[in-house]
């Protein structure tokens, strides 16, 4: 195995990896449904994470109309709308954002990004996908059960979850919300795994841990919380489905319901918010560390200039990955917990703040003076990085002991979520899918489309997201299905609701755009070829546009510098790939 | 300063010592753990993350049992057998408990036999770990059995917290599933190995992957994280 060069400067001889025995399709069956290679695997995750996706957008304009229009829209009561919240709320975190980042992006740009054949073990990736396929099923089988989905909100806080006043709670609705979240846990566990031992373990000759893109270490990162932090959700969920089946207390104190004393008693629904948010915080940054990954790589891709301080940022995605571990409790302070916590929870939570800034300036210092193509993708990642600094500082107030009381449970809190872990992640993943579908499909997404899209989400969203952090410091509280003529809901308050409201559909209806430009520039796309972007990355390497099974037809590439050999002095272009000698020495790799 | 860092493309530079030698080996290229298989890297990943559910299970019991307000049943009591006229407290977990250890050290032969390759020791090692693992699962049958019998329940109890059976019932349900599958798991390789699979590497029918008697080992971690999983339940069960 031991290869050594004999001087420094000679190429080195192909990947020596014994041969990685790979699954090789037979059938229709095999290379299109029960495919086990990543990247089929990957457009698999992403659709399904995508439909399911427009159901929990739908289901965003169905409450904001109710808050816009009270009344007017007469199937909307009271239980639909709290139906609507939980669901809009679960789907987005759980089963568009982490399934599309991890499945979908990481499926994709793992084994592609790090010169591999294919996942360490594809068969367990096939898995992975059907069985988030059935959850996806069983939590879209609550909208057809007797009585509907579960209305107890996406954070299911006993014990009004398992009530009979709350909308599924003794109906089908929370069994099926619980039962899907095990499924997701476990699919997903299986191809959490192989994202973690194929980074670890499956790597290209010469792609060292500290070559790999900021891409790979985001989505890396971020799997390794997931595999840490879903054990929490997923022994919340049995708890819970004890309580709610078998009659257990295990969350559930003693409790009188419409004059009866329930059969429950003794049990603790703090421990619950403890384990959800220990499974919860990390969930942010299960979202939001592959999306620094990939905007580092789009920011450096589009302003042809290597990534600033790369190592800085590689152990700011570890810290903050760390970090994330002890800091669930915040979401935590008014909940009856013992007070001093908060001391402790709110101090990790600012601590946060500091390696988080230094990605944000790496990032500006990134674009400082480069050469910079106002392309999508850039505009993508330069949205999210407005987006994020505004989500993130909304954030030092709510991290705030003092601060966070009044305006806990306003529509304070709802911008801020949504700015920082719903519009910033998604503005990624636009981003990602402008940048990375030439390499999926072969053609380019049509420009003039994407323009239209970018600015209309991008401001649009602003639009739907800043009036609403002037809501919250009225006082206006979350999930209330109508405020009324209240203090906190006064008419001009009332007519910025109607115009959030205006905005969000304007919103969806660019989304509508998006996907049409989707599927019209699959077939009449301007035609990408094999690195239309001019990027070092090993993905745009590949010999055939989409890649081939197995992805590097005979030999694997060699990796000799990293990711970010761009607008190097004397290189006739001005990108380097990553797989090219580098004979006199001029990656610019251990400048940074 | 005499062993040299493999894979660096660019510079065949020297290794240097201690903490930095340490940290370059780990992330250099193609494997960071350098013979590791990903088979087993795979499954001590996995073992980690099941790590954290046990803990989360565990701690979810702890804090049930430290809160509550009316008696915790005395498990000394609870888990006696009257055995010739006396009460002989946690003489069932002990035998529970002595069988699942002993099995580990029958994997552990196993898993010495299967790297030696010889076929029909691994294979009767392994029957024989998946036999102590069923006695196990059996004698676990017998303890729901006899508990149910005198009135535990999910919901309650005759002797206190109602918290003492749903916590009961969880975690050693969790447990004995997970004892479960591994002696399916043990049945499966120890066929392979008797057929003499991993001699011929006969691929496997869904991953078409060929086999290594490394997978005994595998299968040995998987088993012994059960073992020592089961002697945290024991502690914090059963003797707290």
């Amino acid at each position: 195995m031991v290869n050594i060069p004999s001087s420094i400067n000679d190429p080195i001889p192909a990947a020596e990896v014994e041969d990685v025995e790979l699954y090789h399709p037979h059938s229709w069956w095999t290379t299109y449904v029960f495919s086990q290679d990543a990247k089929v695997i990957a457009i698999q995750y992403s659709l399904t994470a995508i439909s399911i996706g427009l159901v929990a957008l739908v289901l965003s304009w169905l409450m904001r109309l109710q808050l816009a229009f009270p009344g007017v829209f007469t199937f909307i009561d009271a239980d639909r709308y709290y139906q609507f919240i939980t669901m809009h709320g679960m789907i987005m975190v759980i089963y568009l954002l982490t399934a599309l980042f991890l499945g979908g992006f990481g499926n994709y740009l793992i084994p592609l990004m790090l010169g591999a054949r294919d996942m360490v073990f594809p068969y367990a990736n096939m898995l992975s996908y059907w069985i988030y396929l059935l959850a996806v099923l069983v939590l879209v089988a609550g909208f057809f059960a007797p009585g509907g989905p579960t209305g107890a909100g996406w954070t299911l806080y006993p014990p009004q979850a398992v009530l009979s006043g709350t909308p599924g709670g003794q109906d089908w609705g929370i069994i099926l919300m619980l039962s899907s979240l095990i499924l997701f846990i476990i699919g997903f566990t299986m191809g959490g795994l192989n994202y973690v031992v194929t980074v670890l373990q499956g790597r290209a000759r010469g792609m060292t841990l500290m070559r790999m893109p900021l891409t790979i270490w985001g989505i890396f990162t971020a799997t390794v919380m997931a595999l840490l932090a879903f054990p929490a959700l997923f022994v919340a969920s049995v708890m819970m489905l004890f309580d709610r089946v078998l009659g257990t207390s295990f969350f559930m104190p003693a409790i009188v319901e419409m004059g009866t004393q329930l059969q429950h008693g003794g049990g603790s629904p703090i421990l619950f918010q403890h384990l959800f948010w220990f499974f919860g915080h990390p969930e942010v940054y299960i979202v939001a560390l592959p999306a620094f990954g990939i905007v580092s790589d789009l920011i450096s891709v589009h302003a042809r200039k290597n990534i600033f301080g790369y190592r800085m940022m590689v152990w700011a995605i570890v810290i903050i990955g760390a970090l994330s571990f002890v800091v669930w409790a915040h979401h935590m302070y008014v909940s009856g917990m013992n007070p001093n916590f908060g001391f402790f929870f709110a101090t990790t939570t600012l601590i946060i703040a500091v390696p988080t800034a230094i990605k944000v300036y790496n990032w500006v210092l990134t674009l400082w003076r480069g050469d910079i193509h106002l392309t999508v993708p850039m505009l993508f990642a330069l949205g999210f990085i407005v987006t994020f600094v505004n989500g993130g500082l909304t954030g030092l107030f709510l991290g705030n002991v003092v601060v966070d009381v009044p305006l806990s449970d306003t529509m304070f809190v709802v911008a801020h979520f949504h700015m920082v872990m719903g519009v910033a992640p998604i503005m990624v993943i636009f981003g990602a899918i402008y940048h990375w579908y030439p390499k999926i499909t072969g053609r380019m997404l049509d420009e003039t489309m994407g323009q239209i899209h970018f600015w209309v989400t991008f401001l649009g969203a602003y639009l739907i997201f800043f009036p609403m952090h002037y809501l919250g410091l009225l006082g206006a509280p979350r999930r209330y299905y109508e405020l009324g003529e209240s203090v906190v809901n006064p008419p001009s308050a009332h007519d910025l609701n109607i115009f959030i409201t205006l905005m969000a559909l304007t919103v969806g209806a660019a989304q509508v755009l998006f996907l049409f430009n989707a599927a019209w520039s699959l077939r009449r796309g301007k035609d990408a070829g094999g690195n239309p972007w001019r990027a070092t990355t090993l993905e745009w390497q590949t010999p055939t546009t989409p890649p081939p099974h197995g992805n590097f037809g005979k030999e694997l590439p060699v990796v000799y510098r990293w990711a970010y050999d761009y607008s190097v002095p004397g290189a006739p272009e001005d990108f380097i790939p990553q797989n090219e000698p580098d004979p006199e020495n001029r990656s610019r790799e251990h400048a940074s | 300063m005499t062993d040299v860092v493999e894979t660096e493309t660019r510079i065949s530079q020297p290794r240097p010592d201690g903490l930095r030698g340490f940290a370059s080996d780990w992330a250099s290229d193609q494997r960071t753990f350098k013979n590791v298989s990903w088979g087993k890297a795979m499954m001590w990943i996995f073992l980690l993350s099941d790590t954290f559910v046990f803990g989360c299970f565990l701690l979810a019991y702890m804090s049930a049992r430290m809160s509550t307000t009316v008696p915790w049943p005395n498990p000394s009591e609870v888990f006696a057998l009257n055995i010739g006229g006396t009460e002989v407290p946690l003489i069932l977990i002990a035998i529970m408990t002595f069988v699942l250890i002993s099995s580990s050290g029958t994997m552990a032969m196993a898993v010495n036999f299967g790297y030696r390759r010889d076929r029909r020791k691994t294979a009767l090692l392994m029957l024989l770990t998946a036999l102590f693992g069923a006695t196990f699962v059996g004698m676990q049958a017998f303890e729901w059995t006899k508990l149910i019998s005198e009135g535990v329940r999910p919901w309650g109890n005759p002797w206190g917290a109602p918290q003492f059976g749903s916590t009961f019932f969880m975690i050693t349900g969790f447990h004995g599933t997970h004892v479960t599958i591994g002696v399916i798991f043990l049945l499966i390789i120890a066929r392979k190995v008797w057929r003499g699979d991993f001699d011929t590497e006969k691929r496997g029918f869904f991953t078409s992957r060929k086999g290594h008697y490394e997978i005994v080992e595998i299968t040995g971690l998987y088993w012994h994280f059960v073992d020592l999983v089961w002697v945290f339940i024991f502690a914090f069960f059963y003797l707290w």
